[in-house]
């Protein structure tokens, strides 16, 4: 199908607020006029809306309190586990994030907890975004207002974005309260910074996972098809995502008996396992939470081998943040990339079902 | 602002050449065609509405009224020819047409968790109406649609015509040059139909703007448009004033109801009589007839009866002559058309609500 006019296709962006349009005008200006086209708004109107709607909506309490519980579960276990070894020496350079990071068995740390809901997060905020104005049928009257289809699309995902952010920026705060009381020391300034980091970081995430399910929300007509298969990926990749990458490896270089052999097989398996954003938020939150993470994988590993195996290294900030980088710049590739399907799948489809 | 616009007569630019000098068109299509992969769903329309016009889409489900009106509101893309709304291709600058242009579309949705208030603010935003001029512009329009007393309740509590008037309330909230209602009384009880046409024609009178009004139920068109183009299978078959395409039908002829007095039975007298076409008894009405005259034989009819020695007590030509030219036109276009005509065509093409249909 033919795409539809009101594309952002035409250029717009770097365009003059044109003026009341003159009355009358020649018909010839009519394409001249295309170049003085205003800027739209229309995004902040439907972002304005869509987070009123968020913020209001049984989801996102659901979503907060099974959060909520989930957290304290965790923190308190954790912080149970620092207040007895706290005397001694413990491996944690701070325990503040330790109470983050650190699981006690049988309850998962809160990283990980986090990072296993946070794309149920995005999912839930981003499957029924097109097809739910489509179900309710209020697309073509949406559409029928002064705004581009983009407007629709980015709004929405800004939206989702700032619901799924107030969520975890209150959750974080409330079972960090009630981690501090338990374990009475009071962070450092840079454990604070690396935590906040850490959100940002997790809202990214959460990004990548809202803008795939935005895409599946222009894609299937039906909200339960587009919840399906975002969920699909999501179960998938954390559960066969390792699987995968093994045996596409495996496949394409057989493991074989020598030493670089084996070592070519790794490299290509963790390659292929950081295509999944699941691998990459993983690495991100160790990395950005735990100083002493110095790198990923075999060639690290590696490499602080052959310095002599210093395992006291620690990371300054600077240095951490150095170190995830290109973990987030993928993180944020994949999520415009799914963006931008998103976005041109909706361009290209009919206003009406 | 934008949607204050000047009335569209003064909107429009140089009248396009061959374009009647009475007020350029607020709307007009010049060889639209819209195809769906090999299947045409507009096929090479021209018309055009003329400021302060209501005018009527007529045709069948299915005929391509909505893919017209899509493309005039460039939320669909012409696979061939053009079209100008208030002086704008909507291909080229959609949102200067939506500025100006305000739509209903056939089964319009509202977001039913708010007030039918706030589903009109959130319209008057996207148009970015200053919030004050807003608030007041939203109170007068649910007013006048009648839904002051309901405007904070949820809109998940109103009824289908309830929708269907805020529906023309969010149309107007923009202030708009041009009004198009994409079947506004589809799936109404009568009196929401009833209620919804003499707001349309209110709204033509006290705004002067001009109204495309698209419908596959012709006494509803009839009802409120000045002009009327049918449309039968992405074509339109014939357009003009429903006096004008009455007129063009010139052979057509009229339906006489007829009873007479004293259960005489002029039936044998009407079939001799020269000007008398068909005779049938009326299924609507025992023991009245429907005769068939010329276009106009309805006066002489009488005379000849009463000459004739019967006593007409009923005789009512029914004017029904727009619907039945609709029907000719209609069934004449699909024995033009070889195949790839819309499958629920022409069998009924014009599905009327009213009891009493013209047979
Ligand atoms: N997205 C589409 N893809 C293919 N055909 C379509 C599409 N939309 C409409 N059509 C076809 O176009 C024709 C005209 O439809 P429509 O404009 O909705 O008619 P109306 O509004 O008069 O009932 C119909 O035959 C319909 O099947
Ligand atoms: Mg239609």
């Amino acid at each position: 199908m033919s795409a539809a006019p009101g594309s952002r296709i035409r250029p717009r962006r770097a365009l003059r607020p044109s003026p009341e349009p003159p009355p009358a005008r020649p018909r010839s200006a009519a394409p001249a006029r295309a170049e003085e086209r205003p800027p739209s708004h229309g995004w902040r109107v439907v972002a304005a809306k869509e987070t009123a709607d968020h913020l209001g909506s049984v989801r996102l309490y659901v979503l907060a309190v099974v959060l909520t519980i989930a957290g304290v579960a965790a923190i308190y276990s954790m912080s149970q586990v620092i207040r007895g070894a706290a005397a001694d020496a413990t491996g944690y350079r701070s325990l503040f994030l330790a109470l983050f990071t650190g699981g006690a068995d049988p309850v998962p740390a809160f990283v990980t907890l986090v990072g296993f809901l946070a794309p149920l997060l995005g999912i839930a905020f981003g499957f029924d975004a097109v097809n739910g104005e489509r179900a309710d049928r209020t697309l073509p009257r949406l559409l029928a207002q002064p705004i581009y289809r983009d407007d629709v699309v980015n709004g929405k995902f800004v939206a989702g974005l700032l619901a799924v952010a107030t969520v975890l920026v209150a959750v974080v705060a409330f079972v960090a309260g009630i981690g501090l009381i338990r374990i009475g020391i009071p962070p450092t300034v840079e454990d604070v910074v690396r935590l906040v980091l850490w959100v940002a970081l997790t809202v990214v995430y959460v990004g990548f996972w809202l803008a795939f399910a935005t895409f599946c929300s222009v894609a299937f007509r039906r909200a339960a098809s587009s919840a399906l298969v975002a969920i699909a990926l999501w179960i998938g990749l954390t559960l066969f995502g390792v699987l995968l990458a093994t045996l596409v490896a495996n496949l394409l270089s057989p493991p074989g008996s020598t030493s670089a052999d084996q070592l070519a097989n790794l490299r290509l398996r963790e390659t292929l396992e950081r295509l999944s954003p699941d691998t990459l938020y993983l690495q991100a939150t160790r990395a950005i939470l735990d100083p002493r993470v110095t790198g990923f994988g075999i060639d690290a590993a590696l490499a602080s081998q052959s310095q002599g195996a210093l395992p006291s290294t620690v990371l300054s900030l600077p240095q951490s943040v150095l170190v995830v980088w290109p973990q987030v710049v993928a993180l944020v590739a994949l999520t415009v990339v799914s963006f931008g399907l998103a976005y041109v799948t909706f361009l290209r489809q009919e206003v009406r079902a | 602002m934008a949607s204050a616009t000047p009335l569209p007569a003064e909107a429009d630019g140089p009248a396009a050449p061959g374009a009647r000098p009475a007020g350029a068109p607020v709307i007009e299509a010049i060889g639209l065609t819209k195809r769906y992969g090999r299947r045409t769903a507009v096929e090479d329309l021209t018309f055009e509405v003329r400021p302060g016009e209501v005018f009527g889409l007529l045709g069948p489900n299915g005929a391509g009224k909505t893919t017209t009106v899509l493309m005039l509101l460039g939320l669909t893309e012409p696979t061939a020819g053009r079209a100008r709304v208030v002086g704008v291709d909507p291909t080229r600058d959609p949102l200067e047409v939506k500025r100006r242009v305000g739509y209903l579309p056939d089964s319009v949705g509202f977001y039913d968790g708010l007030s039918g208030r706030a589903n009109l603010a959130y319209t008057a935003r996207l148009n970015r109406i200053p919030a004050r001029e807003a608030a007041g512009r939203i109170d007068g329009l649910l007013a006048r649609v009648g839904l002051a007393d309901v405007a904070d309740e949820r809109v998940e509590t109103y009824s289908r015509g309830m929708r269907q008037r805020l529906g023309i309330a969010d149309a107007l909230v923009k202030d708009p040059a041009v009004l198009i209602l994409d079947e506004p009384t589809v799936s109404l009880d009568p009196e929401g139909v009833a209620e919804i046409l003499a707001l349309i024609a209110r709204i033509a009178v006290e705004r002067g703007i001009a109204i495309l009004l698209s419908s596959h139920l012709l006494d509803q068109v009839q009802a409120v448009c000045g002009r009327v183009g049918i449309f039968y299978a992405g074509r339109l078959i014939a357009a003009g004033t429903v006096v004008e395409l009455a007129a063009r039908g010139g052979a057509a002829d009229d339906v006489v109801e007829l009873a007479v007095a004293g259960g005489a039975d002029p039936t044998g007298w009407l079939r001799s009589a020269p000007s008398v076409g068909d005779v049938s008894s009326d299924p609507a009405a025992p023991g009245r007839l429907l005769v068939r005259v010329a276009a106009g034989g309805g006066a002489s009819l009488a005379a000849d009866l009463v000459a004739a020695g019967f006593a007409p007590v009923h005789l009512r030509v029914r004017e029904d002559r727009l619907d039945a030219i609709y029907r000719r036109l209609v069934h004449a276009a699909a024995a033009d058309l070889p195949a790839g005509r819309p499958a629920d065509a022409p069998g009924d093409p014009l599905p009327s609500h009213r009891g009493e249909g013209s047979r």
